[in-house]
């Protein structure tokens, strides 16, 4: 896959859907690609974080630690960012991710993407909006489950 | 050490000096026949009358033109013999000065190594280096002429005297009346010019002294916003030194001023006097021609006499000035060190070893040790402990005879350590202080300085060799300087229970070990190159480490975390430079950074036809890289790691871009070329994801890869070594040589997994242990500064132990190391020690390992434990 494809590639991502055509490509670029090798895992819950990946090819299962064992609670795929909180706040890794048959992702680095937050609003906002609809949608959900469950 | 200068001289080459007056006196006929016979030629020769010939010479008869001849040759023998013992006595007198000055350098040397050791906190080293290295170097120039210049010219002086007494005794007196004038007042003038010479050496220690001190301290001066304070301070001490020397220039010249004025008042005199008595015809005109003529001849060695006191008085000033700071109270006694003991005995485990009333105060405000009293046996564990100021740091000195008690003693034995020569302290005992000072050279030659007390023996030489060794030796004795000759073997491996240096590397590597540090030096060797002719074993090792690390990637499904070097194939983990050249650079003459400058690469290119190409893609990669980085900040670390154009260049870039899109590739200059083909150069196609490199690229630069080789010229040749999947590359690394490949981009955990890969097959092959020897070799920097401050302890602890001392005293040694380690490393050092150890240690976790525990309080001793704790 070349450059111009991964930059396809991380438009098609909600949060950096907005970002304009060079910065976009400047992520690219300074991001490395990563190969996990089958049974590798990505990112260990409670670890610390420094990037988020963007899969580009393979399959990949996120599993959370709960006291009653491991649960899968998603899988991702092709075009599927995940540990993308890690790269705009420091909070552990909320989950691990591993992949079974191996796979291929971008690899986008916090400070890397903080420093084209910093040249450019435009992003910082798109990204605020895209958060807020998150938040948005989380809180209509929990609204919904607590009305369903006085029900 | 002499207190004068003369005192000195005299003492060491009294017979020289007496022997090169004796040759300048035996110069001095010919050099006044040299204008005699010019006299000759001119008056006799040339302007003598015909009836005078021919002339009688020793029994030959010569017409005037023969005569004239004779005289000629005879002028030009002069001139040889006089340009001769010019020669000999100029060069007799350089070497007596510089044989001098070698003397007077080694002594001050000598002293430095005999300091007591509370004196170090007192002089800066800013200040002794340039008293042993610049303050001395005119002195050697003086020597020469300390004794023959004087009585030579003293020796013309009277004899001028003599024949002008002769003559007339009113006409001599006269024309030295001015000289008890000048003898009388050029001295009290030069005193004060003496005193401020003395100031101006002392401000110039001090500026020696600021330097070394800034350079000591520049982290603070940074982190402080101090530079301006110390730029301030160096200024005013340039200030003084300019003002002294200012008045130096002052009073110099109005001290020539005077002297010329002096000089000339005898002829003011004579003129005046003289020629009122000539105008009387008291005095023949004749009478006082010869009396100027007669002065002025009386006049230069005058002179020169005048001059060598004002070098004389400038020689004892300097050479006063050192010697004092070169004698501090409480030297070492020279035979401590000097003599070699005809035995050194060893120190047996149950010798008891006692302080009694020791004592030891350094300075009036503090006293540390005061009537202390322990007595413990030689071969015993001893923790000492206590609260830092109390004691606990000066008791291990003290034993270790770093430190003389000022009252009570140190027995060993019964014996006073205090007459023990350090042949013995240095030898059967061992500290380890905190600072674990390491000399600028290998890790091997730092472990084995503990090993280097005298010449073991005479290496191999060869005839000439030899000859060479023995006449370094004799000048060496000429200039009192040391017997012992440096390039002799000075290790004496047998303390180690080795033979050769090839068994010593392996005991060597025993102690790393017990030190932990083994594993440490094993990475400085895998990362190091090796000389694959002496370490011919290691080398074919590592080429079979390389065959199995190959089939273990592959059998394992490994195989992409490495990209081999493969001639015939393009490495997409490797820069396209690096592709071309492939193999290593072994100079520092040019690196791969400018390969593309380099006339003999361009000319490549041409051949194989990828210019056109090449400057292709250095046009698309700097569109990219403009377009990327054009409202980057030029200082935003992105710059740095991504772009392959410095935020500098940027606008050149752009420029050359916007007049390709105009006119095409053809209006580019060779310069502008040069930068965008420095482009490609830079791709790793791996890493950058560009998709510039085809795979049409791929082969062509290929095909570029065997013109390169094929055609090189002499001097890129000696400077690269080429990849040769069969051969061992010089100049790489162990590690490099194992992989023989890039480790791949992008591989997650790659990195890891290979080295767990080439760490299980150095084991499997038996390796370690070489290239732990292998990484002896490693460079540890000035002063340590390229190992860890633990590695640096690490390696003094295990320096201590490599001369398996009697007794091992420490000082902390450990605090630079984390908790676990130092539990370790305390616990294998106390089973490694050879004899007892004395350890000052501060963490209480510790002194489980140790039979002893003495506390230190107040300068005595507070309590004795043993060691799991309980009271004795």
């Amino acid at each position: 896959m070349s450059l111009a494809e991964e930059v396809d590639l991380l438009r098609g991502i909600p949060l950096f859907e907005k970002m304009e055509a060079p910065k976009l490509k400047l992520l690219a670029i300074s991001s490395d690609r990563v190969n996990f090798r089958p049974g590798a895992v990505m990112m260990r819950q409670g670890d610390e974080g420094d990037a988020a990946y963007v899969i580009i090819s393979g399959k990949g299962d996120v599993i959370v630690d709960t006291p009653a064992g491991e649960i899968k609670v998603a899988e991702v795929s092709s075009g599927q960012i995940v540990g993308e909180i890690a790269i705009l706040i420091d909070v552990p890794r909320t989950a691990t991710v591993k992949t079974e048959q191996g796979l291929t992702a971008l690899k986008i680095g916090k400070e890397n993407f903080i420093r084209l937050l910093n040249g450019s609003p435009q992003v910082a906002i798109e990204i605020i909006k895209v958060l807020a609809s998150r938040l948005e949608n989380t809180t209509a959900q929990l609204r919904e489950a607590v009305s369903a469950k006085s029900n | 050490m002499d207190r004068s200068i003369y005192g000195f001289i005299f003492r060491h080459s009294k017979a020289q000096q007496i022997y090169l007056l004796l040759v300048t006196f035996a110069a001095f006929p010919f050099i006044y026949l040299q204008p005699d016979l010019v006299k000759t030629i001119v008056n006799k020769a040339i302007g003598g009358k015909v009836s005078d010939f021919p002339k009688d010479v020793i029994g030959f008869e010569f017409e005037q033109v023969a005569y004239l001849v004779l005289m000629c040759l005879c002028f030009l023998v002069i001139v040889l013999i006089n340009g001769a013992f010019k020669y000999y006595i100029n060069v007799s007198k350089g070497r007596l000065g510089e044989r001098m000055l070698r003397r007077l350098r080694y002594n001050l040397y000598s002293r430095v190594l005999r300091f007591p050791q509370p004196h170090f906190k007192r002089v800066s080293q800013g200040e002794v280096i340039p008293m042993i290295t610049q303050e001395v170097e005119p002195l050697g120039g003086f020597i020469g002429d300390a004794v023959a210049q004087p009585v030579f010219q003293a020796g013309m002086l009277v004899t001028f005297l003599i024949f002008i007494i002769v003559q007339d005794i009113y006409m001599g007196m006269a024309a030295i009346a001015m000289f008890p004038i000048q003898g009388w007042i050029i001295p009290k003038l030069q005193r004060k010019v003496n005193a401020l010479g003395k100031q101006r050496v002392r401000a110039v220690r001090r500026v020696s002294e600021r330097i070394s001190e800034s350079i000591s301290g520049i982290e603070e001066v940074h982190s402080n916003d101090a530079s301006n304070l110390m730029r301030a301070e160096f200024s005013s001490h340039l200030g003084r030194i300019y003002q002294i020397r200012y008045e130096i220039y002052h009073r110099k010249f109005v001290i020539k001023f005077i002297n010329n004025f002096l000089a000339q008042f005898t002829p003011f005199l004579f003129y005046l006097i003289g020629g009122y008595l000539a105008i009387n015809g008291d005095l023949s005109i004749g009478a006082l021609i010869g009396v100027i003529g007669a002065h002025k001849d009386m006049n230069a060695p005058w002179k020169e006499l005048l001059a060598f006191y004002q070098q004389y008085m400038d020689a004892k000033i300097k050479y006063e000035q050192v010697v004092e700071q070169f004698d501090p109270a409480g030297m070492l006694d020279e035979d401590l060190q000097i003599n070699e003991p005809e035995s050194i005995p060893q120190i047996a485990p149950e010798t008891p070893i006692a302080a009694q009333g020791l004592t030891y105060q350094e300075d009036e405000t503090a006293i540390p040790i005061q009537g202390f009293n322990y007595q413990f046996k030689a071969g015993d564990k001893v923790a000492v402990v206590g609260p830092p100021g109390g004691g606990k740091e000066e008791f291990p000195s003290l034993l270790a005879r770093l430190l003389f008690p000022t009252g009570g003693r140190i027995t060993v034995g019964g014996d006073d350590l205090k007459g023990w020569p350090e042949a013995f302290t240095g030898r059967r005992m061992a500290y380890v202080g905190s600072s674990a000072y390491l000399f600028s050279d290998t890790v091997r030659a730092n472990l084995l300085f503990s090993l280097k007390n005298r010449p073991v023996n005479v290496p191999e030489l060869s005839d000439n060799e030899a000859n060479e060794r023995e006449a370094r030796l004799l000048e060496n004795a000429r200039s009192g300087n040391s017997n012992e000759d440096f390039d002799d073997n000075w290790v004496n491996y047998s303390v180690l229970g080795a033979s050769n240096p090839t068994e010593g590397d392996q005991k060597l590597i025993d102690i790393l070990e017990k030190v932990e540090l083994s594993r440490d030096v094993y990475g400085f060797g895998l990362r190091g190159p090796i000389d694959p002719i002496r370490r011919s074993d290691l080398a074919e090792q590592t080429m079979e480490a390389r065959v199995r690390l190959a089939s273990r990637l592959s059998s394992d499904n490994l195989g992409d975390l490495i990209e081999p070097y493969d001639p015939d194939k393009y490495n997409d983990n490797s820069s396209l430079a690096e592709n071309l050249l492939f193999g290593t650079i072994v100079t520092d003459d040019f690196d791969i950074e400018t390969l593309g400058d380099h006339p003999y690469v361009v000319a490549t290119l041409r051949t194989v036809g990828l210019e056109d190409e090449l400057l292709n893609i250095g046009f698309e990669a700097a569109t990219l890289m403009v377009e990327l980085f054009a409202d980057v900040e030029p200082g935003d670390p992105l710059f740095e790691q991504y772009s392959f154009i410095k935020a500098d260049l940027l606008p050149d870039y752009q420029t050359i871009l916007t007049k390709w899109s105009k006119g095409g590739a053809e209006v580019l200059n060779e310069q502008e070329r040069g930068m965008l083909l420095a482009m490609p150069f830079k791709l790793i196609p791996a890493r950058h994801r560009l998709g510039l490199i085809t795979d049409d690229i791929r082969a062509r630069v290929i095909s570029a890869r065997s013109e390169f080789r094929a055609n090189i010229p002499a001097d890129l040749a000696s400077a690269i070594e080429f990849f040769d999947p069969a051969q061992y590359n010089a100049a790489a690394s162990i590690q490099d040589n194992i992989l023989f490949g890039k480790i791949a981009y992008g591989e997650a955990e790659g990195p890891e997994i290979v080295g767990q890969l080439v760490d299980e097959i150095v084991d499997d092959l038996g390796m370690r242990r070489e290239i732990v020897a292998a990484g002896l070799d490693y460079q540890v920097g000035i002063g340590g500064s390229r190992l860890s401050g633990a590695q640096r302890q690490k390696i003094a602890i295990a320096r201590a132990l490599a001369k398996s001392p009697n007794v091992l005293v420490l000082n902390g040694a450990i605090d630079a190391m984390d908790g676990r380690t130092r539990n370790a490393l305390v616990e294998r050092v106390l089973e490694a020690a050879p004899g007892g150890v004395v350890w000052a240690i501060g963490d209480p976790d510790l002194l489980k390992f140790f039979d002893k525990v003495v506390e230190v309080a107040n300068g005595r001793v507070a309590k004795e434990t043993s060691g799991n704790g309980m009271e004795n």
